[in-house]
Parts: structure tokens; C-alpha cells; sequence
């Protein structure tokens, strides 16, 4: 369909919401100081933010690439009594506010948590309020996306292939290995991005579990919300631009790579 | 034929449907499944190929081995899959050496095996092409080459030629035919096409709705069909009915007269080509003329087929000149001739 003949009451709603989503960012490219840009940029503060942030949310995507994918492959491959009720449980996290999950995750594996006591008497772990703890808040957000989209891909992809694996003497778990991950490969760099998107921005969960300690714990957004609290509005844009320059030229660059079809 | 090397009964229950097919094949032969969508040909090869599992009452021993309860990866079963699923990521060499690689080869000696079959069913020179590179009868043959470079004491193939195109498919089949005949273990072939089935094997199993009704050589088949479907895939009618001498009573007080002489139950035969039409009641030689309605016209080959209602339907080839003097609309009355030196007459074996 050629632009001019697209209906007025779908092309009105559809402009609006582009311009919805643009003008904030046009907000915060028309109040950069960009005299002092660099300056600012390589302030100690703003470096060790910004490494702990690409730190913590790489370390938070490989852990729910190691956990998340075999879970999306026993909910999309295996039947077992339960199946969609563990489903639901994995979509939980998502609607759940993250402050609320902060929350959750102290009385789980904070110090005198669930579990995190007998860590703490066992072998002297403690999570929350380090930079683990960052990780685990990120990795508790983002999960369920990279869950969701590779569940996504496995049941898109033919499970035909497995069984031309099996009659040549494939067993499952080089099956997996050699057919089926080469064959979601595509899905599971898509459900990556956007774990790894999700664990940069975490904010709320990060801040209640692990707390808002400069070079442990403080990450760009939390770096952003404190310039932001102190009255450092200049300072406050100076980060959210770092953040939105690192994550989209990141993104870009996946995206070339990964995320066209192959 | 030395001996028989399969010998199951691939008995599978599937909601309401049930399969049950007892199956031997011998070392070196190659047996056609043939039957109408929905008979089972598939769920039978599934179920040979451990991909979907035997009842209890189901067998499958493999020279002399139990495989009844065998997972799929532990037989020495090799399958060629109507859409040949080569694996897309690999390229037709590695598709090759996969089988080989999961048998405990090193890449070297896997690949070394590959190349061997690629040049088998000659695709040297498309080793590196990955599969959405290949044209269809290029991924028949890396198909083929991937189920036998294990080494399968049995190779199913599953509608082999159905994904390709008329001419390629032309080709493809004589190709086949070579590989098979070089096949020492035992092939079993699934097809709806009766032409696959005869050029393909040396002998036919007929399923229908879960069930055998009837196995032989071509000849015989071919000759002697025992159930509608077998003789419209042999280009034959078919009626049963009850012979007394020369006369076998088909339908409710309605008697075909054929040369041959049986007794009791009994089929009778003839060619579509057998069937002369007239527009009025002719005299003369033809034992067999019935009054009928014209329900349908179709071309067929050079021909047409004309199907006709009456006592009985029945189908008749005539020439365009014949037509044109016979007005064929549906509806139509006329009058058929069946010669009875054109029929053939034989006993219900199955009685």
C-alpha cells in the first residue's frame, strides 16, 4: 500500500504515538551541555557507573542464558503435570513492580531471608548489597524475557529436525546441542538483547536488593536518580545520554549481527 | 532373497484409529506401502523407525533382534523423510557426516565417509551448498545419502519423490531405483504412487484404514485386485459378488458373464477401455448391457473417462471421436456393453 492511501483514523494514532515516543528523547538532546559533555564524561563517577552497569548487566544476561534456556526447552519440548501453571510463574516477574521484587528477593536470599541465611552459616555468602546481589536483581527482571522469547522459538522451530537427529543415532542431549540450538540460534540472540536491555535499565529491584553504593552497587540508572535527587539536572542528563548512546549503539551493532534471519 | 530380516506386526493405537500391519522383508528387497491418505503408511514407518511407539502387542524383531522397545537412536533404522529435513544450519557434507559423527567416528573418518556417498549419488562438486542451495532433487539425493551413510539394515523412505516436480521426479526415480537394488539390507518404501511403488519395489503391501488387504508381486496386483481402491489405482472396476459357473451376481439381482468360471465369492475385473457406450439398447455379441445415467466426464490421457450410474458404476474410456457422437452431458441415458471375453472373473481368497 503506497503512504498516501493509508486511513486517516489509523495514520493520525500511529504519528502520535512516534512522536510520543521521540519527543522525550529530543527533550534530553535539547538540554545537553554539550560545551562540557566531555568534561563530565570522564568523571570517575560516571566511569565506574557505567563499568559496573555493562559488568553486572552482561554477567545478569549469561546467567539467564545458562538457566533461562534449558527452562524455555523443558516448557516447550517436555509434557509434564504442571506445565502451564509453571508458565504462569514465569510471567510473574514480569508484571510484578520491581521494587516489589527487591523486596521479595531480601526476605528470599537477604541475610536472614529463606535461603539467604543458611548461605550466610554455610559458606559465608551474602548477597544483597553487593555487586552479586546486582546481578541477581537484574537476573531475577529479566529472565522471563529471555524465557519467553526462546520458549518462543523452540516451538516455532520443526521438531521434525530432532527426529531426523534420532534415526541417525542422535541422542537427546547432542541433539540439543547440534540441532535444536543451531536451529533457535536467531530466537535465543533475540531473547539475549532483550534480557540484556532489561537488566541495563533495572532500576527499582537493584536499588531495595542491593542498594545504591557508588562503584558496588550503583549502577547508571541508579547514578541518575541520585545527580538527579542532589539538583544536578545537568549532571542527571549528562548520565541518562551516556546510557542511551551505549544501549542503542549496542543494540545496533546485535542487531546487524544476530538478529536478521539467516 | 536369503531369509527374512524384518519381521514386525507395527500394531499402534491413536485415538480411534489403530494401526495393524504385519510387515517381513528380506535381505535385499525392497517392499512398496501403498495405500489413500490416512491409511497408516506413515504411523507404520514412525513406528518402525522407533518415533512413535508399538502398542504391546506390536513386534519388531531386526535380524533376529528385539527392537520393539529400542529409542529411535539406538536402531540401525535409516529413514528418508517425505520433506528430507537436512539439517538448514549444515552444509549437504556435514548433513552427510552426521550420521557417521553420532556412531563414534572422529570428524576425519566421518567426513571421509561423506564424501564417499556424496560422490555415490553424484554430488561432489555440491558438498558445501547448504540445504536452501540444493534444488529438490539435489536434496533427495543428500537425503538419501545421509539415511545409508550409517549403514541401515533397513531404509525407510517415506513418499521419497511427492516434493518434486514431474520431470525431476522422472530422473529421481530411475536414480532411486539403482540405489535401492545396491542396498543389501532391506527398504521399505511408503508411497500413494502406485508408478513409485511399481518401479520402486519388488513386491507391494496394500494398507487401508490400519489394515493390509492385500500383498504381492505387481503382476498379481495388478491382475487381480481385491478392494476398490486397489483396482482404481490399477485402472480396473471391481465388483464383488457370487459366482455360480460363467455368472457372478454383483449387485441386488444383477449378473456380469465373464469367460471364466468360478464359484462363490468372487470378483470381477475389466478395463475402463472394455466399456463400449451406445445410445441405444445394442444387439449382438456383448453378454453384459445395462441401461445408465452419464454422471460425470473427465479427460484422461488422450482419452476420456466417463463414469456412469446404473445397477452398478462403472467407469469407461472413450475416444473424443466416439464422444462427439454420443453427446456426453450429465444425466445423459445410455446404454453399456461390457464383452464378457474382456472380464475377468476370480474367487474372494480372503472368504
Amino acid at each position: 500500500m503506497k503512504p498516501g492511501r493509508v486511513p486517516v483514523p489509523l495514520l493520525v494514532p500511529a504519528v502520535l504515538g512516534l512522536i510520543f515516543l521521540i519527543l522525550p528523547l529530543v527533550g534530553l538532546l535539547a538540554r545537553t551541555p554539550w560545551g562540557s559533555l566531555l568534561d563530565r564524561l570522564t568523571e570517575p563517577g560516571v566511569v565506574a557507573a557505567l563499568r559496573l552497569s555493562l559488568l553486572t548487566s552482561t554477567l545478569a544476561t549469561v546467567l539467564c542464558l545458562v538457566l533461562g534456556v534449558p527452562l524455555a526447552w523443558l516448557l516447550a519440548r517436555v509434557e509434564f503435570p504442571g506445565r502451564r501453571l509453571v508458565r504462569a510463574l514465569i510471567t510473574v516477574p514480569l508484571v510484578l513492580p520491581p521494587v516489589v521484587g527487591g523486596i521479595a528477593l531480601l526476605l528470599a536470599l537477604g541475610r536472614r531471608g529463606l535461603v539467604g541465611q543458611w548461605l550466610d552459616s554455610t559458606f559465608g555468602i551474602t548477597l544483597p548489597f553487593t555487586t552479586a546481589g546486582v546481578v541477581i536483581a537484574e537476573s531475577f527482571v529479566a529472565l522471563p524475557f529471555l524465557v519467553i522469547a526462546v520458549e518462543g522459538a523452540l516451538r516455532g522451530a520443526d521438531s521434525r529436525y530432532e527426529e531426523a537427529a534420532a534415526t541417525l543415532g542422535s541422542g537427546r542431549w547432542t541433539t540439543f546441542t547440534h540441532v535444536t540450538l543451531p536451529l533457535v540460534a536467531p530466537g535465543i540472540a533475540a531473547g539475549a538483547v532483550l534480557c540484556w536491555a532489561r537488566a541495563l535499565g533495572e532500576f527499582g529491584a537493584t536499588i531495595t536488593f542491593a542498594g545504591n553504593y557508588p562503584g558496588v552497587t550503583q549502577t547508571m540508572p541508579l547514578a541518575v536518580y541520585q545527580t538527579m535527587e542532589s539538583g544536578d539536572l545537568e549532571g542527571a542528563v549528562v548520565l541518562s545520554l551516556i546510557l542511551l548512546v551505549v544501549s542503542v549503539a549496542i543494540l545496533a551493532g546485535l542487531r546487524d549481527r544476530w538478529l536478521t534471519a539467516p | 532373497m536369503t531369509g527374512v530380516l524384518l519381521d514386525a506386526r507395527l500394531a499402534v493405537r491413536r485415538g480411534t484409529f489403530q494401526l495393524d500391519v504385519e510387515l517381513r522383508i528380506g535381505r535385499g528387497e525392497t517392499v512398496a506401502l501403498l495405500g489413500p491418505n490416512g491409511a497408516g503408511k506413515t504411523t507404520a514407518l514412525r513406528a518402525l523407525a522407533g518415533l512413535t511407539p508399538l502398542s504391546a502387542d506390536g513386534r519388531l524383531l531386526l535380524d533376529g533382534r528385539d527392537l520393539s522397545r529400542t529409542p529411535p537412536e539406538q536402531r540401525p533404522i535409516g529413514v528418508v523423510f517425505q520433506d528430507y529435513l537436512l539439517f538448514p544450519h549444515l552444509s549437504a557434507r556435514d548433513n552427510v557426516a552426521f550420521g557417521p559423527r553420532r556412531h563414534g567416528r572422529d570428524r576425519k573418518a566421518a567426513h571421509a565417509v561423506a564424501d564417499h556417498w556424496l560422490d555415490r549419488v553424484g554430488l561432489t562438486e555440491y558438498a558445501r551448498r547448504k540445504p536452501r542451495n540444493l534444488s529438490g532433487g539435489q536434496a533427495q539425493r543428500v537425503a538419501l545419502a545421509r539415511a545409508l551413510a550409517v549403514d541401515p539394515t533397513l531404509l525407510l523412505l517415506d513418499e521419497p519423490l511427492a516434493a518434486l516436480d514431474a520431470r525431476t521426479r522422472l530422473e529421481t526415480r530411475g536414480e532411486l531405483r539403482r540405489h535401492l537394488s545396491a542396498h543389501p539390507g532391506a527398504t521399505l518404501l511408503v508411497t500413494h504412487d502406485p508408478l513409485d511403488a511399481l518401479v520402486l519395489a519388488d513386491r507391494l503391501v496394500i494398507v487401508e484404514q490400519g489394515r493390509v488387504v492385500q500383498e504381492g508381486d505387481a503382476a498379481t496386483i495388478t491382475a487381480r485386485p481385491r478392494t476398490d481402491y486397489v483396482a482404481r489405482l490399477v485402472g480396473l472396476n471391481l465388483f464383488r459378488g457370487h459366482g455360480d459357473g460363467h455368472a457372478v451376481t454383483v449387485a441386488d439381482g444383477f449378473t456380469l458373464t465373464s469367460t471364466d468360471t468360478v464359484h462363490g465369492d468372487a470378483f470381477v475385473a475389466f478395463p475402463p477401455s472394455a466399456v463400449a457406450l451406445h445410445p441405444h439398447q445394442p444387439d449382438g455379441s456383448p453378454r453384459n448391457t445395462w441401461p445408465a445415467v452419464l454422471a460425470d466426464v473427465q479427460h484422461h490421457g488422450d482419452n476420456l473417462r466417463v463414469r456412469l450410474d446404473g445397477p452398478i458404476s462403472v467407469a469407461a474410456d472413450i475416444t473424443p471421436a466416439a464422444a462427439a457422437q454420443l453427446d456426453l452431458v450429465p444425466g445423459r441415458q445410455l446404454w453399456v456393453a461390457v464383452k464378457a471375453t474382456e472380464t475377468r472373473a476370480y474367487p474372494d481368497g480372503s472368504q
